[in-house]
């Protein structure tokens, strides 16, 4: 049996598989998405910011009374 | 021969109508676009970021970083043949890695914190121990027959490898050996990610093609197709139900897992240049993304609007990524520098 035909089976063969899934509708995906980024916002410092007294990368000033 | 060719003939028949009816399924659930049904939703204006720091350290081109689960340390990769372990709180370096080969593509921090690993051109996945007095290998994962372009550690006993080769592989570090060997793209693959629940993940090749894959099963579950070029960068929405792909057309698209295509490509006429990585923000909302240009470009997901930009490097950006707390994001360069903007 020549190779071609090999790689041919599996091709189609792969392709009945992932013709054979179930779609959700674009707009219903959509939505979903949607709202788990605007439930999450507040919990996105990159959104919300980050003050400087709690931003992990800023250099802390330290205070020291003279 | 005749009746090869029969079943050859059939074959292509029935190849041809599975495609028409993919399409046609997934036509058949595209009631709305993305953008549209996003219209709704509140613009966020300008992203303005701050450079916070400025890590000096590689002595030749940067090609990749991967956060601690921690937040806190990270490891990147760059061809003077060194993996350095930054705390990136300090800008401190913790730890060099000395590589065999300096041509590394790649570098992965195991969720542990205690092993890392890279590879490259010598097609090798090298882990090493970091918790060690000095850094000790621990395994040398060699079975690719292409170059390394991409490793993530599912934990302390098992990698998963993108690969030149055109496949992925899942390997078994206690015994060093192949567990699982993922075939399907017809490209070099470009890069992995793991899906949240850690059951699937997702692998970008230079077919153009993004697929998704069952860890346990070997099996490759979707393909996603609209890219027109190598797509060089992957990254799960936080959700687990959708993927971002960065690819050399200049473009990134989103994919919707459930609905099975692309709903929403971010593009500008102004980019005319390629992809190199992508990372979101812990909401999902924003995309940054790594190009040529030498600039890392901000978007909104939902929008599909180019939002900000990070500018700063001297040369082309080739890795970009958000720690776990979303506190930061980390951009690499081919200009040697790791820089961190919140």
């Amino acid at each position: 049996m020549s190779s071609n035909l090999v790689v041919m089976r599996k091709i189609v063969q792969q392709l009945r598989f992932e013709a054979s899934i179930n779609r959700v509708k674009v707009s219903q995906a959509a939505a979903e998405l949607q709202q788990f980024c605007i439930q999450n916002a507040l919990h996105d410092p990159l959104l919300t910011g980050v003050s400087s007294s709690t931003n992990p990368f800023r250099p802390q000033k330290v205070c020291s009374f003279l | 021969m005749a009746a090869e060719k029969a079943e050859m003939d059939k074959l292509k028949k029935e190849c041809d109508a599975l495609r028409t009816q993919i399409e046609a399924a997934r036509k058949a659930v595209n009631d709305g676009s993305m953008s549209a049904s996003a219209g709704g939703v509140a613009g966020l204006g300008r992203i303005q970021l701050k450079l916070r720091k400025n890590l000096k350290g590689h002595l030749a081109k940067i090609y990749a970083m991967h956060w601690s689960a921690d937040s806190r340390q990270m490891v990147s990769a760059s061809q003077d043949g060194k993996l350095l372990i930054w705390d990136t709180f300090t800008g401190n370096k913790l730890v060099a890695v000395p590589l065999k080969s300096a041509w590394v593509m790649s570098v992965a921090f195991a969720p542990s914190g205690n092993l890392v690993a890279s590879g490259g051109l010598d097609n090798i996945c090298t882990v090493y121990n970091i918790k060690a007095a000095s850094p000790k290998t621990l395994r040398e994962l060699d079975a690719h027959t292409g170059y390394l372009s991409c490793c993530r550690f599912l934990s302390d006993t098992e990698i998963l490898t993108a690969s030149g080769d055109t496949t992925c592989c899942l390997w078994d570090l206690e015994t060093g050996k192949q567990k699982t060997v993922f075939t399907n793209h017809i490209g070099d693959c470009m890069s992995l990610a793991l899906s949240p629940d850690m059951n699937t993940f997702i692998s970008g090749a230079c077919d153009s093609l993004a697929k998704l894959w069952d860890l346990r099963e070997g099996a490759c579950k979707q393909t996603f197709s609209g890219h027109t070029s190598d797509i060089n960068a992957i990254a799960f929405f936080q959700n687990g139900h959708a993927i971002i792909t960065g690819s050399d057309d200049c473009s990134c698209k989103m994919y919707d897992l459930r609905s099975d295509q692309e709903v929403i490509t971010y593009q500008d006429p102004s980019l005319n240049a390629g992809v190199t990585s992508v990372a979101l923000s812990n909401s999902g909302r924003l995309i940054f993304a790594g190009y040529d240009d030498f600039n890392c470009h901000i978007w909104d997901s939902l929008k599909g609007e180019k939002i900000g930009v990070l500018s700063g490097h001297d040369n082309r950006v080739s890795c970009t990524g958000v720690p776990n707390d979303g506190m930061g994001v980390c951009t690499g360069s081919w200009d040697s520098f790791l820089k961190l903007w919140n």
